[in-house]
């Protein structure tokens, strides 16, 4: 560029545009040439370790973020060499049984997206199949573009993405909602992470009959059930995130609780340990209400008692495990 | 060429300016979707200027958070429309505004002929005048060899 013709009255100006081009000079001159100089000068370290310290268990999950976390800082140091290459594809599906995390996970992973730098505002927007379906003709397309055009720069989570294709209505409109995506998700890539969801069979035979939808997603993550002592910690976390603690004993009868609930038809992980943990609560209500004169201590009103516990329908009708 | 000085129709913001480039128009996108607005597209191939109400282009767009989406919306009109003048429009919607708070031209004709003045003589030598776009002389969807 040229130097104006002009010049701005005041004194600063001359003396101020040598020290800036110094400035920037000395800012671009350590160009990071090593992982760890990138990951000191990027957030991507401080995701890595609230995702460990935040989310129990899931290993698959964190293995994937960590891949991708690490593609991003190989760019970087690539982008130096003058070694372009494409931003990567990021949809995503998440399938495991019910409660395995999957929607606390996709809620988390347009925070995680943007301190990497992958999409542009930490936004999610969910939806399901009513959001994107129209109910007659002509109905679908705009109804799905608005809904695209709301989550551009973010994530798009499409909770139980397999209810989209009906295959035994031959004239749902599914279809043409699926068709759209999948032109945003080819062509938009820069714009739009989606992420799908749902049970894992039930996928693999949405999978089967959208192979578009199959091969436009690079990464497929299985999600897990918890073990018995991940439960137990999960508990714990929900309980302290409540204000509320275990009391004396109470923890191991939880545990003897978890022990026989998971043998039992229906257990939805995380979901159940939730529910079980709000009807404990409920008891432990009822059980200090029934005492109507006592003076209750902030101790009293956050503690959950072994018997709040074992007052349980399934201690009466599952045996322990022998 | 008195109605007509530049060859091109000037109407809305940044029309004295040569074509936003699609960057430019994003960050103009961008700042309005920071104040809040709701964007909306518009074609018509009579821009009179009194021609107030352009055909809308889709539903305005609210709850926008990114300019991708707008963007999005543009360049599909564009293709459907590529002869016709486009516009973008920001409304917005706090009380006591409630109108269009930005609204510039994003696409137009390759030649723009302009307007006629229209000069006619009434009663005591009076004049009246109404201009007319030459353009608008063919019937709608033929302006502008489209």
């Amino acid at each position: 560029m040229n130097a104006p013709l002009y010049r701005i009255p005041g004194p600063s100006t001359e003396a101020a545009t040598p020290a800036e081009s110094g400035a920037t000079q000395a800012e671009a001159a350590p160009a990071p040439r090593t992982v760890a100089q990138v990951l000191a000068s990027s957030q991507v370290e401080s995701v890595m370790d609230e995702l460990d310290a935040e989310l129990i268990g899931l290993k698959p999950v964190k293995t994937r973020i960590r891949d991708i976390a690490a593609l991003l800082v190989i760019d970087r140091l690539r982008a130096l060499h003058q070694l372009a290459a494409q931003a990567p594809s990021l949809h995503m599906c998440f399938t495991g049984n019910p409660g395995t995390g999957k929607t606390t996970v996709a809620l988390r992973m347009a925070q995680i997206l943007h301190k990497l730098g992958y999409v542009r505002r930490p936004q999610v927007v969910s939806v399901t199949r009513d959001d994107l379906v129209g109910q007659y003709i002509g109905h679908t397309a705009p109804k799905t573009k608005e809904v695209l055009k709301k989550a551009m720069g973010g994530v798009l989570f499409i909770d139980e993405a397999y209810y989209l294709y009906r295959p035994e209505n031959e004239r749902d409109y599914g279809q043409e909602a699926i068709e759209i995506l999948l032109q945003v998700m080819e062509n938009q890539r820069d714009d739009l992470v989606v992420i799908l969801a749902g049970y894992r069979d039930r996928m693999n035979t949405f999978f089967q009959s959208n192979p578009g939808m199959n091969s436009r997603i690079a990464h497929h993550i299985e999600f897990p059930d918890y073990a018995p002592d991940e439960l137990l910690e999960i508990s714990g976390r929900m309980l302290s995130a409540a204000h509320y603690r275990f009391g004396e004993g109470a923890r191991e009868a939880f545990a003897a609780y978890l022990e026989r609930r998971i043998r039992q038809p229906h257990f939805a992980n995380a979901r159940s340990v939730r529910n079980a943990l709000d009807r404990a609560r409920l008891r432990q209500a009822s059980r200090l209400f029934a005492d109507r004169h006592r003076e209750l201590s902030a101790d009293d009103l956050s503690t959950i008692a072994p018997a709040d516990i074992l007052a349980s329908r399934v201690f009466a009708s599952v045996q322990p495990a022998s | 060429m008195m109605n007509n000085p530049t060859g091109r129709i000037t109407q809305g913001q940044f029309s004295f300016l040569p074509d936003l480039t699609d960057d430019e128009i994003r960050m103009q996108v961008e700042y309005g979707l920071r104040k809040g607005y709701a964007w909306s597209v518009e074609y018509t191939d009579d821009p009179h200027p009194r021609n107030t109400y352009w055909e809308m282009y889709g539903m305005p767009m609210f709850d926008l958070q990114d300019a991708a989406g707008v963007l999005m919306e543009m360049n599909a009109c564009r293709k459907t429309f590529p002869k016709h003048y486009i516009r973008l429009m920001a409304f917005d919607s706090t009380r006591g505004v409630e109108t269009i708070a930005m609204s510039f031209i994003v696409n137009r004709p390759a030649r723009e002929p302009g307007f006629v003045l229209e000069r006619q003589e009434i009663e005591g030598r009076s004049m009246r005048y109404s201009i007319r776009g030459y353009g608008a002389q063919q019937p709608e969807g033929e302006r502008y060899g489209a």
